[in-house]
Protein backbone atom coordinates (compact mmCIF):
# COMPACT_ATOMS: atom_id res chain seq x y z
CA UNK A 1 0.00 0.00 0.00
CA UNK A 2 1.49 3.74 -0.61
CA UNK A 3 0.63 6.49 1.02
CA UNK A 4 0.97 9.83 -0.58
CA UNK A 5 1.11 11.75 3.28
CA UNK A 6 4.30 10.28 4.28
CA UNK A 7 7.34 10.30 1.79
CA UNK A 8 9.67 7.13 0.69
CA UNK A 9 11.74 7.59 3.84
CA UNK A 10 9.02 7.01 6.13
CA UNK A 11 8.52 11.17 7.29
CA UNK A 12 5.73 13.31 7.06
CA UNK A 13 5.73 16.32 5.49
CA UNK A 14 2.43 18.19 6.02
CA UNK A 15 -0.49 18.18 8.41
CA UNK A 16 -3.68 19.46 8.86
CA UNK A 17 -5.97 20.13 11.81
CA UNK A 18 -8.92 20.56 12.16
CA UNK A 19 -9.91 21.99 15.30
CA UNK A 20 -13.70 21.33 16.51
CA UNK A 21 -14.02 22.11 20.16
CA UNK A 22 -14.11 25.16 21.95
CA UNK A 23 -12.61 24.26 25.11
CA UNK A 24 -9.14 25.16 26.84
CA UNK A 25 -8.26 20.90 26.95
CA UNK A 26 -10.00 20.72 23.23
CA UNK A 27 -7.62 23.78 21.74
CA UNK A 28 -4.19 23.11 23.20
CA UNK A 29 -3.39 20.09 22.22
CA UNK A 30 -4.12 20.99 18.15
CA UNK A 31 -2.13 24.24 18.62
CA UNK A 32 0.55 22.05 19.82
CA UNK A 33 0.55 19.49 17.44
CA UNK A 34 0.83 21.97 14.54
CA UNK A 35 3.33 24.14 16.46
CA UNK A 36 5.22 21.47 17.21
CA UNK A 37 5.01 19.72 13.41
CA UNK A 38 6.45 23.72 12.43
CA UNK A 39 9.52 23.11 14.63
CA UNK A 40 10.35 20.16 12.75
CA UNK A 41 9.90 21.38 9.52
CA UNK A 42 6.63 20.00 8.64
CA UNK A 43 4.15 22.37 6.97
CA UNK A 44 0.51 22.54 9.06
CA UNK A 45 -2.66 24.23 8.33
CA UNK A 46 -5.24 24.48 11.18
CA UNK A 47 -8.29 25.17 10.14
CA UNK A 48 -11.26 26.00 12.72
CA UNK A 49 -15.05 24.60 12.63
CA UNK A 50 -17.75 24.81 14.80
CA UNK A 51 -16.92 25.85 18.76
CA UNK A 52 -13.61 25.37 17.81
CA UNK A 53 -13.70 28.94 16.41
CA UNK A 54 -13.99 30.66 19.79
CA UNK A 55 -10.05 30.30 19.31
CA UNK A 56 -9.60 32.40 16.28
CA UNK A 57 -12.64 34.95 17.37
CA UNK A 58 -10.91 38.38 18.48
CA UNK A 59 -13.63 38.48 21.04
CA UNK A 60 -13.83 35.24 22.66
CA UNK A 61 -9.72 33.76 22.38
CA UNK A 62 -8.57 34.91 25.58
CA UNK A 63 -11.40 33.78 27.30
CA UNK A 64 -11.39 29.32 26.52
CA UNK A 65 -12.59 27.99 29.62
CA UNK A 66 -11.55 24.17 31.01
CA UNK A 67 -14.88 22.10 30.82
CA UNK A 68 -15.49 21.11 34.32
CA UNK A 69 -18.95 19.26 33.24
CA UNK A 70 -19.17 16.32 31.68
CA UNK A 71 -15.28 16.18 32.09
CA UNK A 72 -14.54 13.10 34.26
CA UNK A 73 -10.76 13.38 33.79
CA UNK A 74 -10.71 16.06 36.13
CA UNK A 75 -11.97 14.13 38.54
CA UNK A 76 -14.05 16.55 40.14
CA UNK A 77 -18.18 15.67 41.31
CA UNK A 78 -20.32 17.11 38.15
CA UNK A 79 -22.55 18.80 40.81
CA UNK A 80 -19.45 20.63 41.40
CA UNK A 81 -18.13 21.15 38.49
CA UNK A 82 -21.35 23.53 37.53
CA UNK A 83 -21.29 25.40 40.63
CA UNK A 84 -20.79 29.06 39.22
CA UNK A 85 -17.47 30.36 39.08
CA UNK A 86 -15.74 26.71 39.13
CA UNK A 87 -14.58 26.53 35.43
CA UNK A 88 -13.30 30.19 35.95
CA UNK A 89 -10.99 28.98 38.75
CA UNK A 90 -10.09 25.79 37.14
CA UNK A 91 -8.98 27.63 33.94
CA UNK A 92 -7.25 30.06 35.60
CA UNK A 93 -5.34 27.29 38.26
CA UNK A 94 -4.35 25.84 34.48
CA UNK A 95 -3.22 29.14 32.78
CA UNK A 96 -1.09 28.97 36.17
CA UNK A 97 0.28 25.99 35.88
CA UNK A 98 1.01 26.08 32.14
CA UNK A 99 2.75 29.13 32.44
CA UNK A 100 5.53 27.67 34.94
CA UNK A 101 5.86 25.14 32.22
CA UNK A 102 6.32 28.21 29.97
CA UNK A 103 3.69 26.97 27.57
CA UNK A 104 1.85 30.39 26.22
CA UNK A 105 -1.59 32.05 26.35
CA UNK A 106 -3.92 30.30 23.31
CA UNK A 107 -4.26 33.63 22.00
CA UNK A 108 -0.40 34.46 22.22
CA UNK A 109 0.45 30.66 21.38
CA UNK A 110 -2.12 31.36 17.83
CA UNK A 111 -0.10 34.15 17.05
CA UNK A 112 3.27 32.31 17.47
CA UNK A 113 1.69 29.42 15.21
CA UNK A 114 0.96 31.87 12.19
CA UNK A 115 4.42 33.09 12.69
CA UNK A 116 5.80 29.57 12.14
CA UNK A 117 4.02 30.26 8.70
CA UNK A 118 1.19 27.77 9.43
CA UNK A 119 -2.12 28.88 7.86
CA UNK A 120 -5.14 29.51 9.80
CA UNK A 121 -9.03 28.80 8.38
CA UNK A 122 -12.02 29.03 9.21
CA UNK A 123 -14.62 26.78 8.29
CA UNK A 124 -17.50 28.77 6.11
CA UNK A 125 -20.35 26.50 6.98
CA UNK A 126 -19.64 27.19 10.60
CA UNK A 127 -19.24 31.16 9.94
CA UNK A 128 -22.50 31.08 8.95
CA UNK A 129 -24.00 29.42 11.36
CA UNK A 130 -23.10 31.63 13.93
CA UNK A 131 -23.58 34.67 11.75
CA UNK A 132 -19.54 35.59 11.65
CA UNK A 133 -17.68 37.32 9.15
CA UNK A 134 -14.21 37.66 8.60
CA UNK A 135 -14.03 41.18 11.24
CA UNK A 136 -14.59 38.59 13.76
CA UNK A 137 -11.67 36.86 13.52
CA UNK A 138 -7.92 38.11 14.44
CA UNK A 139 -6.06 39.11 11.68
CA UNK A 140 -3.67 35.99 11.38
CA UNK A 141 -6.73 33.88 9.77
CA UNK A 142 -5.68 33.93 6.00
CA UNK A 143 -9.28 32.95 4.44
CA UNK A 144 -12.67 31.80 5.00
CA UNK A 145 -12.72 28.48 3.38
CA UNK A 146 -15.23 25.50 2.46
CA UNK A 147 -14.65 21.80 3.21
CA UNK A 148 -14.02 21.58 -0.23
CA UNK A 149 -10.92 24.14 0.00
CA UNK A 150 -9.76 22.33 3.43
CA UNK A 151 -9.45 19.27 1.29
CA UNK A 152 -7.51 20.78 -1.78
CA UNK A 153 -5.01 22.18 0.78
CA UNK A 154 -4.88 19.25 2.97
CA UNK A 155 -4.43 16.99 -0.32
CA UNK A 156 -1.47 14.72 -0.27
CA UNK A 157 -0.82 15.29 3.89
CA UNK A 158 -1.90 13.79 6.76
CA UNK A 159 -5.55 14.89 8.56
CA UNK A 160 -5.77 15.47 12.03
CA UNK A 161 -9.04 16.12 13.48
CA UNK A 162 -9.73 17.00 17.03
CA UNK B 1 25.95 6.19 15.68
CA UNK B 2 28.00 6.90 12.54
CA UNK B 3 30.99 9.18 10.97
CA UNK B 4 31.15 12.12 8.74
CA UNK B 5 34.00 14.40 7.85
CA UNK B 6 33.15 17.83 8.39
CA UNK B 7 36.03 20.41 7.55
CA UNK B 8 38.37 17.91 7.14
CA UNK B 9 37.93 15.89 10.57
CA UNK B 10 35.99 13.17 11.51
CA UNK B 11 33.33 13.55 14.09
CA UNK B 12 30.57 11.51 15.79
CA UNK B 13 26.94 12.12 14.70
CA UNK B 14 23.59 9.65 15.14
CA UNK B 15 21.20 8.40 13.61
CA UNK B 16 19.64 12.07 12.84
CA UNK B 17 23.16 13.52 11.92
CA UNK B 18 23.52 15.66 15.20
CA UNK B 19 26.81 15.75 16.95
CA UNK B 20 26.96 13.10 19.53
CA UNK B 21 30.05 15.43 21.14
CA UNK B 22 29.70 18.84 21.29
CA UNK B 23 33.21 19.04 22.22
CA UNK B 24 34.16 17.65 18.30
CA UNK B 25 31.99 21.13 16.56
CA UNK B 26 34.14 23.93 15.13
CA UNK B 27 33.33 26.73 13.29
CA UNK B 28 34.90 25.89 10.52
CA UNK B 29 32.52 22.57 10.39
CA UNK B 30 29.10 25.09 10.46
CA UNK B 31 28.66 26.27 6.28
CA UNK B 32 29.19 22.47 5.39
CA UNK B 33 26.56 20.99 8.04
CA UNK B 34 24.36 23.93 7.00
CA UNK B 35 24.91 23.40 2.86
CA UNK B 36 23.85 19.48 3.74
CA UNK B 37 20.69 20.78 5.71
CA UNK B 38 19.46 22.40 2.53
CA UNK B 39 20.42 25.74 3.47
CA UNK B 40 22.72 28.26 1.60
CA UNK B 41 25.22 30.66 3.22
CA UNK B 42 25.15 31.37 6.63
CA UNK B 43 24.14 34.76 7.18
CA UNK B 44 25.23 37.02 10.20
CA UNK B 45 22.07 36.33 11.39
CA UNK B 46 22.11 32.53 11.34
CA UNK B 47 25.66 33.35 13.03
CA UNK B 48 23.68 34.67 16.13
CA UNK B 49 21.09 32.45 16.23
CA UNK B 50 23.61 29.17 16.12
CA UNK B 51 26.41 31.20 18.51
CA UNK B 52 23.43 31.61 20.65
CA UNK B 53 22.42 27.96 20.57
CA UNK B 54 26.00 27.10 21.57
CA UNK B 55 25.94 29.41 24.40
CA UNK B 56 22.72 27.90 25.70
CA UNK B 57 23.60 24.56 25.66
CA UNK B 58 26.93 25.37 27.86
CA UNK B 59 25.16 26.88 30.24
CA UNK B 60 21.68 24.68 30.75
CA UNK B 61 22.97 21.14 29.08
CA UNK B 62 20.19 21.15 26.59
CA UNK B 63 19.72 23.77 23.36
CA UNK B 64 16.12 25.86 23.29
CA UNK B 65 13.02 24.97 21.98
CA UNK B 66 12.06 28.11 19.35
CA UNK B 67 9.92 29.78 21.86
CA UNK B 68 12.28 29.88 24.35
CA UNK B 69 14.91 30.66 21.16
CA UNK B 70 12.79 33.35 20.16
CA UNK B 71 12.42 34.94 23.86
CA UNK B 72 15.95 34.81 24.45
CA UNK B 73 17.79 35.64 21.71
CA UNK B 74 16.12 38.19 20.33
CA UNK B 75 15.41 36.75 16.73
CA UNK B 76 11.23 36.93 16.72
CA UNK B 77 9.79 33.44 15.63
CA UNK B 78 8.64 34.61 12.10
CA UNK B 79 12.52 35.80 11.06
CA UNK B 80 13.23 32.13 12.55
CA UNK B 81 11.22 29.84 10.14
CA UNK B 82 12.63 32.96 7.51
CA UNK B 83 16.46 31.59 8.25
CA UNK B 84 16.05 28.20 8.85
CA UNK B 85 12.35 27.24 7.30
CA UNK B 86 13.22 23.40 8.33
CA UNK B 87 12.55 23.88 11.58
CA UNK B 88 15.19 26.79 13.72
CA UNK B 89 15.53 24.98 16.80
CA UNK B 90 16.42 21.77 14.96
CA UNK B 91 18.60 22.63 12.21
CA UNK B 92 20.35 25.59 14.21
CA UNK B 93 20.70 23.11 17.16
CA UNK B 94 22.06 20.92 14.12
CA UNK B 95 24.64 23.18 12.40
CA UNK B 96 25.61 24.51 16.19
CA UNK B 97 26.54 20.69 16.52
CA UNK B 98 24.60 20.25 19.64
CA UNK B 99 22.13 17.50 20.86
CA UNK B 100 18.53 17.81 19.34
CA UNK B 101 16.24 19.68 21.80
CA UNK B 102 13.54 18.10 23.63
CA UNK B 103 10.46 19.94 24.24
CA UNK B 104 7.15 20.18 22.94
CA UNK B 105 6.45 23.80 22.83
Amino acid sequence: MTNDAVTSNGTIEKVSIVVSKGSLEGVYPALIMANGARAEGIEANLFFTFFGLDAIHKARHEHIKLATVGNPGLHLATWAGGLPGVSSVMTHYMAHKMGQLDIPPISEFIEMIADTGAGLYACQASVDLFGLTRDDFIEQVKDIITVGEFYDLAAGGQIIFT
Amino acid sequence: MSTKVYAGTEVTVNDEGFFADAGQWREEMAPEIAREAGLGTLTPRHWQVVTFMRHEYAEKGTGPSVRALSKTSGVSVKELYQLFPKGPAKLAAKIAGIPKPRGCI
